[in-house]
């Protein structure tokens, strides 16, 4: 009685009988979210700026370091979890993603070593983020140089 | 033929520790509740271990038995080198085997207990599995645990621990028969749709089972199916109809019978000790189902073989117990 059923066939009948993302969906609420945290980034900015006289240039580092602290401190407290899984890429692709992943690895491997536990792991995910970040920024910087001279 | 028949053995009790999620779904009956993922440790492989040990303890400390009335602890965990079990059974002096098959450890410990318990100078065996969601997350999922959106296919490992006294003297279920199964592959890769992963062990070692003993499908009041979670549930049944002409309307899933929809766990449970608990805990205290077919399924996962680009395998052992 048993009949045949190939490797490709089965993996049809999953991608027929699994639901589908909502990528639409998703796409729209990361663009929100994403926007949003833009528009605070923006207002701390120009508080900066006005406040405390601050050039642009120093003003936009200053709100990294706050966005950083900030929500590596949520993730400390296990809120930023929850969030990111809610606003999809909105939270992760921001430099709030980045220290996020870093601070989840440190939180991770806290007690596996300092070297062995939080120096080996705490760049397992941003590891990638920075290897390939400064490739492309390699090879863009010599695209800028052949193109503009 | 890998079909046994197993006479006068039996699951005589058992103890469960659930945690903090688990303490709130659909469970009932629970024996013990952790408040949190550390229980006491200071790690979560610690807590994993402590889990194991606690229940252990308590499961002969609520038959009045000492560690020398058992000969012989089999169990296993998801941690590398089934860790939790063997710093569990650190302290406790009593002879151990320890077994791997990732969520289908439950099934196979009992299958293993029991050919052991076939021979006569052996009367008692505990048969011991966990799961720690935070543990197993730090062993599996890519790269770090983050809290990462993940599609509606992946399924949550539970946090509990089980130990089940198994033995000669007349208790509360039958160990009847049991069927070891084989490595089953069908191509997929997607570490988040383990329940497609292991639908088509299931169905193979139940068709081999019913065939092997010269059942009809209809033979069981339930066939309970370890960690498939709803959506691999639905493709286990669409699958053992397609290929095996098996009509199973009987049919309850571990992972997707587990949590309640509030607590956002995507397809449903996963992890080994899924099944004992949705068994022990849920299906046991309803008193409905006499014959139940339980279904382990493993999905046999590593990190570095899909990374390697490799399908994931899948092994999926029954055992068949009777409740009297």
């Amino acid at each position: 009685m048993v009949k045949i059923m190939n490797k490709t066939e089965y993996q049809k009948l999953v991608k027929e009988l699994s639901p589908k993302e909502p990528k639409f969906r998703n796409a729209i609420v990361a663009f929100l979210v994403g926007g949003l945290l833009g528009f605070i980034g923006e207002v701390i900015i120009n508080i900066l700026m006005e406040s405390f006289g601050l050039a642009r240039v120093d003003s936009c580092m200053w709100l990294s370091f706050i966005l950083i602290l900030f929500s590596t401190f949520m993730t400390a407290l296990g809120k930023f979890d929850n969030w990111v899984n809610k606003a999809k890429c909105g939270l992760i692709i921001p430099t709030t993603g980045f220290a996020h992943s870093v601070q989840s690895a440190a939180l991770d491997y806290k007690k596996d070593g300092l070297v062995t536990g939080i120096g080996a792991n705490i760049f397992k995910l941003a590891g990638s983020v920075i290897l390939y970040g400064i490739v492309s920024a390699f090879f863009l910087c010599i695209l800028k140089v052949v193109i503009y001279g | 033929m890998a079909s046994l028949k197993f006479n006068n053995i039996y699951l005589n009790d058992w103890f469960t520790v659930t945690g903090p999620l688990e303490s709130n779904s659909k469970l009932k009956k629970i024996d013990l509740k952790m408040d949190d993922y550390y229980y006491g440790e200071k790690t979560f492989e610690k807590a994993e271990a402590k889990m194991q040990r606690v229940v252990m303890e308590r499961l002969l400390e609520k038959n009045h038995l000492t560690n020398n009335d058992i000969d012989i602890l089999v169990g296993g965990d998801l941690l590398d080198q089934i860790t939790a079990t063997n710093y569990a059974a650190m302290d406790i002096p009593i002879s151990l085997i320890g077994i791997y098959s990732a969520c289908a450890t439950f099934p196979e410990s009992l299958i293993i207990g029991s050919m052991f318990l076939s021979d006569k100078n052996l009367k008692k065996v505990i048969s011991i599995t966990s799961g720690h969601n935070l543990g197993a997350e730090k062993q599996f999922r890519y790269p770090i645990e983050y809290g990462a959106p993940r599609p509606h296919t992946a399924t949550f490992t539970s946090t509990a621990a089980i130990s089940t006294l198994v033995g000669k003297e007349t208790g509360k279920i039958k160990i009847e028969s049991a069927t070891i199964g084989k490595v089953t592959e069908m191509g997929i890769m997607d570490a988040n749709n383990l329940g497609a992963v292991m639908a088509p062990a299931a169905a193979r070692t139940l068709y081999e089972h019913l065939n092997d003993l010269k059942r009809d499908i209809d033979y069981y009041d339930l066939i309970l199916t370890g960690d498939l979670g709803c959506i691999g549930s639905t493709i286990f049944k669409e699958y053992a109809d397609k290929k095996y002409n098996l009509k199973i309307k009987k049919h309850l899933d571990a992972g997707c019978e587990l949590y309640v929809k509030s607590q956002e766990v995507y397809a449903g449970g996963s992890g080994p000790a899924c099944l004992p608990l949705v068994l022990f805990n849920k299906i046991m205290p309803m008193n409905k189902y006499k014959k139940i077919l339980i279904i382990g399924t493993g999905a046999l996962h590593s990190k570095t073989f899909v990374n390697q680009k490799s399908p994931i395998p899948a092994i999926a052992h029954a055992v068949s117990l009777e409740v009297l």
